[in-house]
């Protein structure tokens, strides 16, 4: 089971040298599943857009990000960019979630699934948290009624532990529980 | 006309803010909480006096017939209030839900011993059912 994404602000720059005794700082915000893979996506980032790379330079700090609420349910607005099989495409995608984490893994499978686009081809411009009222996606919206109520139409049966499952049953399944 | 078309409605628990719900899978199997929000079609933010807060699917999730009146996104302290308002600790333990899954946990904890005793307690009621069963039959006859 792959291990959970977390989020990495990343703090580098390049090498001072007599020249430059003060080169200036970037900060990056990283989605990745361990510190490692963040402070290579680091790299592979600002060696893209400025002059320096992991040879050139230092990262000075890595440091996790932890979600400040994850008690309550935030909408997250995400803007990324990703390889097609013909392109390269901006989209602008929402999720629901309690944590910025969470509605990131959300966001690489829901690419994956949609568009067969894998996580090396996803980058993520931007997330923000949306307000309610800012949202723009309808299966977002649906959410945001403080008097929201739904059946579960439709139960499966499943047993308390894995190991109460049965091989073989004699009666059909009920998928009605009221 | 609404409300005739409400009583006929094939579903009576429906999932809210406030339905009290039965964890029926995981960790926190057999323990209740109540649905604080909805985070989307098959998840809930629930919280309970004896359970963490947190997201759980539909999935894992029996509903139950009690509903606490809390907002949307109600603090924990807000759950505990209200769930000891509702009394939802005795209703849950007047319902045949719990009552059976007691049951359950005594059977299964039953020694060898105790359930030779039981065999013969059983023996012992239906006998007491069919002789008085005899003597209905026969005083039918008359």
């Amino acid at each position: 089971k792959k291990m959970a994404i977390r989020e990495f602000i990343v703090v580098g720059r390049k090498e001072p040298s007599e020249a430059e005794p003060n080169p200036p700082l970037y900060r990056m915000q990283v989605f990745a599943r361990n510190e490692v893979i963040a402070r290579s996506r680091f790299w592979y980032v600002l060696h893209a857009a400025r002059k320096m790379k992991k040879t050139t330079g230092e990262i000075l700090s890595v440091n996790e990000v932890v979600e400040k609420n994850p008690n309550t349910v935030k909408n997250f607005g995400m803007w990324l960019r990703y390889n097609s099989r013909s392109g390269i495409h901006n989209m602008y995608k929402e999720f629901r979630d309690t944590t910025l984490c969470g509605a990131v893994e959300q966001m690489y499978a829901d690419m994956n699934g949609r568009h067969r686009a894998r996580a090396s081809s996803v980058h993520i411009i931007k997330t923000a948290v949306v307000k309610a009222e800012d949202t723009r996606r309808p299966n977002l919206k649906q959410m945001h009624n403080s008097k929201i109520k739904f059946p579960l139409t439709h139960i499966q049966p499943r047993a308390s532990h894995k190991r109460y499952r049965a091989k073989f049953v004699t009666s059909r399944p009920t998928t009605f529980a009221g | 006309r609404t409300s005739a078309i409400l009583s006929k409605m094939v579903y009576k628990r429906f999932v809210e803010i406030g339905r009290v719900a039965f964890v029926s899978f995981g960790e926190d199997q057999g323990k209740l909480c109540a649905v604080v929000d909805i985070v989307d079609q098959n998840r809930a933010l629930i919280d309970g006096p004896n359970i963490r807060r947190q997201a759980i699917g539909f999935k894992f999730l029996h509903l139950t017939g009690f509903v606490i009146q809390i907002g949307h996104g109600a603090g924990t302290t807000a759950v505990k209030k209200a769930w000891e308002k509702e009394g939802i600790e005795e209703k849950w333990q007047q319902s045949r839900w719990y009552k059976k899954l007691q049951m359950k946990a005594t059977r299964r904890q039953l020694s060898d011993f105790d359930r030779f005793k039981l065999m013969k307690v059983k023996q012992r009621r239906s006998w007491l059912i069919k002789m008085e069963m005899g003597r209905l039959k026969k005083a039918q006859k008359k």
